[in-house]
């Protein structure tokens, strides 16, 4: 049985958000909505998370803080792209400085599309992220015991 | 007490200490939950955290930090064996007090500027709360003439009787032990600090695990101790011990949800004036009257 399932712990970074997106990902965490009850923990390092909430476009300032903060979470780990600037820069997109969505620096497992995000459709992509961790746990088992 | 009562409470403890510490954790989370008007994680989301903790890859700063941790867990396991078995409270005080310091050891080990906020800091509560839990051993030995927690047992009344202000000041120093809001300087359990996560920043993992495990440990000691003031040799104790240990963990979880963090300076001034004025005055009426 895994249990990255049961515990996904997220860590929230804005890239060039407009901050609606992050009212949105707090939001979730607030009682109307209580991502808790599937154990969800807003963590402020890396080092605990499980996923990773993006929100915002990547630009050339932040693409080094993306990738730093996703190398420094343990495997095994998730991405999620929430909204629409994070999953392909939105109206942002043609901006002189902006190098597209979350996908063009690191590995994005789940899109939530939406402007912005609805705190349901969060709740739904990290169950979506949920299934993926469970994957990539199982898989970690299996090379751990191959090895 | 022999050294075999110790060494079997021990593993009795390292056995049920953590078991009892995350039904406990669980409870505290729902009760928490509930205050805020939610509904809350499951009662076992504790023991999913840990265990999720134990399946993540493993990595860490350097190869000391899990070293320090682990003796920090062991030393908390014969803290509560120590006190559990009906042994020498004083021990138990400094054994606890010796976890704490390895714990310490712990983020400072890894250099990291985050980590060693929270150790300081973490340094600050220990200097804090050390000397009203001093105070409390030494009242205790007014109050039944001896060292050992085993001699509740033999008292005509509960201790509290005697030294019930002990029992204040220990209550007030509890929160900082049990790391709750407005002491919860070093190290919260509500995320999004803005020392990132204090103590434990640089650790991950399993090593998180370890220290969530040992967290389990502590709060059923503490709670151990506060049970320790109620309990008198008639099976009555029962009762008013799971009333207390009940009653007191609720407050505990009130004051964590109503009050905001306070600055080092305040804590640092209550803690001891509080140890002071409940303990001293406690102390000197036993001692002179």
């Amino acid at each position: 049985m895994a249990f990255a399932s049961k515990s996904p712990w997220v860590i929230h970074y804005d890239g060039s958000s407009c901050n609606g997106c992050d009212i949105e990902v707090l939001a979730t965490l607030c009682p109307g909505f209580d991502g808790e009850r599937f154990g969800v923990i807003n963590t402020g390092n890396p080092k605990h998370a499980d996923i990773f909430l993006v929100t915002g476009s990547v630009n050339e300032q932040n693409i080094g803080v993306v990738r730093e903060i996703y190398e420094q979470m343990l495997e095994p780990k998730v991405v999620v792209a929430c909204g629409i600037c994070a999953c392909s820069g939105g109206v942002f997109h043609d901006c002189y400085n902006v190098v597209g969505g979350v996908d063009k620096a690191i590995p994005v497992d789940v899109y939530a599309p939406g402007c912005a995000v609805r705190p349901e459709q969060l709740i739904d992509a990290i169950v979506a992220g949920v299934a993926k961790l469970d994957e990539k746990s199982a898989a970690m088992k299996a090379a751990r015991k191959g090895a | 007490m022999s050294l075999i009562t110790t060494l079997v409470g021990t593993l009795l403890f390292a056995v049920l200490g953590p078991v009892v510490g995350c039904l406990l954790a669980g409870l505290d989370r729902i009760v928490s939950a509930r205050m805020q008007g939610r509904v809350g994680p499951p009662l076992l989301q504790p023991y999913y955290d840990v265990r999720k903790l134990f399946e993540k890859e493993r990595a860490s700063v350097n190869s000391a930090e899990r070293v320090y941790v682990a003796a920090a867990l062991l030393f908390a396991l014969i803290a509560g064996g120590v006190f559990f078995s009906g042994g020498n409270l004083l021990l138990c005080v400094f054994v606890i007090t010796l976890s704490s310091l390895f714990f310490i050891m712990a983020a400072y080990s890894t250099r990291s500027p985050y980590a060693e906020v929270g150790a300081a800091r973490e340094t600050l509560q220990v200097m804090c709360y050390e000397p009203m839990v001093l105070l409390m051993a030494v009242a205790f030995f007014q109050a039944t003439g001896s060292f050992d927690v085993a001699a509740v047992l033999d008292m005509p009344h509960p201790v509290v009787c005697t030294i019930g202000l002990v029992f204040l000041g220990v209550l007030f120093i509890l929160t900082i032990k049990l790391r709750k809001s407005p002491f919860d300087l070093a190290l919260s359990h509500h995320a999004h600090q803005e020392i990132v996560r204090g103590v434990t920043t640089e650790m991950s993992g399993p090593t998180l695990g370890l220290v969530e495990i040992m967290h389990w440990c502590e709060n059923v000691l503490f709670m151990g101790w506060i049970a320790m003031f109620f309990v008198w040799g008639s099976p009555l104790s029962a009762i008013a011990v799971v009333a207390v240990v009940a009653l007191v963990y609720f407050l505990e979880i009130w004051i964590d949800n109503n009050f905001a963090r306070v600055k080092w300076q305040f804590m640092f001034k209550s803690a001891w004036l509080v140890a002071l004025v409940a303990g001293g005055v406690n102390i000197a009426l036993l001692a002179f009257l």
